[in-house]
């Protein structure tokens, strides 16, 4: 079979390895950022296990923010943090700085949904039973929302492919890059077809394991 | 044991506020099973939920062992609730947690050795009867497992207070049976005193030695089961009281009297030792009467016999009165019926 096409499969096998890097490290560290956040929302809310009005006050709003920016806008607005911070503007490491400011918030908001799901009567249970605010969202709050915690980082993933196509923006590489510089730009037809099959089978194998493990977190196999 | 005075409990919502509770008043002794019955809304749960700081009582006091909640802070209010049981209407189990890990749950929270864990848990499940769904999960149990869990979750710590809200409530009447005698077992055995709150008067005939009725936020009669169920004085403790003793005269018999009534009718009520004894045919031997029983029904409060009868007594005006008198030294309680 002879595929008519200017991009070289090492390329592809890097794009896709970029994109695989610039998810994995902005899950993980929209995760350790935006976990915390979505549990501070939980507790400090009114009538929480933390009530604390002005910790909430700041944070909500916040999120709201930083959450209706888009994305590229996001990216560009802070070149100059991501340039302090991880000493360059370009490239996949460059990257990863935005995604991970954009998927953070993100997460914050399904953790804080999935934990308002858990039982009140849990909740209640611990406090009758003398748990320390820790103990309740360690031993009961995050145990009972796992499943739903499993499903709420397979749609942050979704949401972090969908983000990192425009990391091309910054030289971040990617599958997505590769689809609009030469799939797009130079009007290569198998780029395109390729990366969006990928693109594909990424998104449609996240969210199965994503059930599947969510299924298996509550026990029904 | 349980002290609350004169507790006064106001909710804010949304500018509206209402009175949950309106100055309570109740006290619970050691090894009591204390029964607070009431319909929905009364306040019964909010009168629990002080007893283990839940909630905080907008006014008055509430004392565990003489000591009064609202003089402790937030650790020592841990401690203390570590050494108060709660059984909940809805099991409230961790559902992401097997049998063994939710009994476990108050043992972890205090840091116990996996050891002492394991034999605590094993132990209580053999307890409730459950040895066998150690490493099930709560989804697989029925509602009456369930609640053996929670009760066995409840005891992890070995509290001395035991607060059950509704526990029976959501069960059968079968399996709410096998509960209370669970319940009534754990306060002898281990001399908990239970707080129980329903509104199923068959709870409180069951297991209960004193009962307090709650209505609008008040307790509007209270003391041991066994007066309140043979004389109860506010109409809504006669309307809890009545349905679990009936009294009244079925539609069949009363359509019979009201057609021919030779003699006159009387309800009796008796407590205890005078429903054993044969006072009818006492009654028939010392007086030239005959007796026709229209209605007759004995329940068992407290190891106590709680008797109704509705007799028809025919014969002389002369005999009658000397029947009547003879009744009122023999029952607790006798009254005409009068024509309907
Ligand atoms: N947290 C709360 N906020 C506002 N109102 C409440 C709250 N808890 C209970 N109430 C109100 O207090 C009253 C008594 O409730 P509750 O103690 O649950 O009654 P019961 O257990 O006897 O059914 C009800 O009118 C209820 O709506
Ligand atoms: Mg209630």
């Amino acid at each position: 079979m002879n595929i008519d096409t200017i991009i070289t499969s090492e390329q592809l096998i890097r794009a896709v390895n970029e994109t695989l890097r610039m998810v994995g490290f902005s899950l993980l560290f929209g995760a350790l950022l935006g976990i915390p956040i979505g549990i501070l929302l939980v507790v400090t809310r009114p009538g929480g296990l933390l009530e604390n009005r002005l910790v909430y006050r700041v944070l909500n709003p916040v999120i709201n923010v930083v959450r209706s920016l888009p994305f590229i806008i996001l990216l560009v607005a802070i070149l100059p943090f991501t340039r302090w911070l991880v000493n360059t503007s370009i490239g996949t490491t460059a990257a990863i700085v935005p995604l991970v400011l954009y998927v953070a918030p993100y997460i914050g908001r399904l953790v804080e949904n999935s934990l308002l799901e858990v039982n009140p009567g849990i909740l209640e249970a611990a406090q009758a039973m003398g748990a320390k605010p820790w103990q309740v969202i360690w031993h009961f709050m995050l145990p009972e929302a796992f499943s739903s915690l499993i499903l709420t980082m397979t749609t942050a993933t979704i949401g972090l492919i969908g983000a990192t196509a425009m990391a091309g923006t910054v030289g971040g590489g990617g599958l997505g890059d590769l689809a609009i510089s030469y799939g797009y730009q130079r009007f290569d037809t198998f780029t395109v077809v390729i990366t969006v099959v990928l693109l594909v089978i990424f998104v449609q194998g996240i969210q199965s394991a994503g059930n599947a493990l969510a299924r298996r977190a509550r026990r029904e196999r | 044991m349980i002290e609350i005075r004169d507790a006064r409990k106001t909710f804010t919502r949304g500018g509206l506020s209402h009175e949950a509770l309106k100055g309570v008043s109740l006290r619970v002794e050691k090894g009591d099973i204390f029964g607070i019955i009431g319909t929905s809304g009364a306040g019964k749960s909010t009168l629990i939920r002080l007893v283990n700081a839940l909630e905080k009582p907008t006014s008055g006091q509430v004392l565990i062992d003489g000591q009064p909640l609202d003089g402790y802070s937030e650790r020592e209010l841990r401690a203390v609730k570590k050494k108060i049981g709660m059984v909940f209407q809805h099991f409230n189990l961790l559902e992401s947690k097997t049998v063994f890990d939710n009994v476990a749950i108050p043992l972890v929270l205090d840091g116990r050795s996996k050891k002492e864990i394991r034999e605590r848990v094993t132990e209580l499940l053999a307890y409730v009867g459950l040895s066998d769904k150690a490493k099930s999960y709560p989804k697989e149990l029925s509602g009456g497992q369930k609640q053996r869990v929670g009760i066995a979750r409840a005891l992890a710590n070995h509290p001395s207070i035991l607060l059950c809200d509704e526990a029976t409530s959501a069960l059968d009447p079968q399996t709410t049976q096998s509960i209370l005698a669970l319940l009534k077992r754990i306060n002898e055995e281990f001399d908990i005193t239970i707080l129980i709150v329903t509104h199923e008067m068959a709870v409180i005939q069951q297991i209960c030695n004193k009962v307090a009725v709650m209505q609008n936020g008040e307790i509007i009669e209270q003391g041991y089961v066994l007066n309140v169920f043979g004389k109860p004085e506010h109409p809504t403790t006669e309307n809890f009281v009545r349905t679990v003793i009936r009294n009244t005269i079925p539609g069949s018999v009363l359509q019979d009297l009201n057609r021919d009534r030779p003699g006159r009718v009387f309800k009796l009520e008796f407590v205890g030792d005078s429903a054993s004894q044969p006072i009818i045919s006492r009654l028939v031997r010392s007086f030239d009467v005959e007796i026709n029983i229209l209605f007759a029904n004995m329940t068992e409060v407290q190891q106590t016999t709680l008797g109704n009868m509705i007799l028809q007594i025919v014969g002389a005006d002369r005999e009658i009165e000397g029947a009547i008198a003879f009744l009122k030294e023999q029952v607790d309680r006798i009254e005409e019926v009068e024509a309907i």
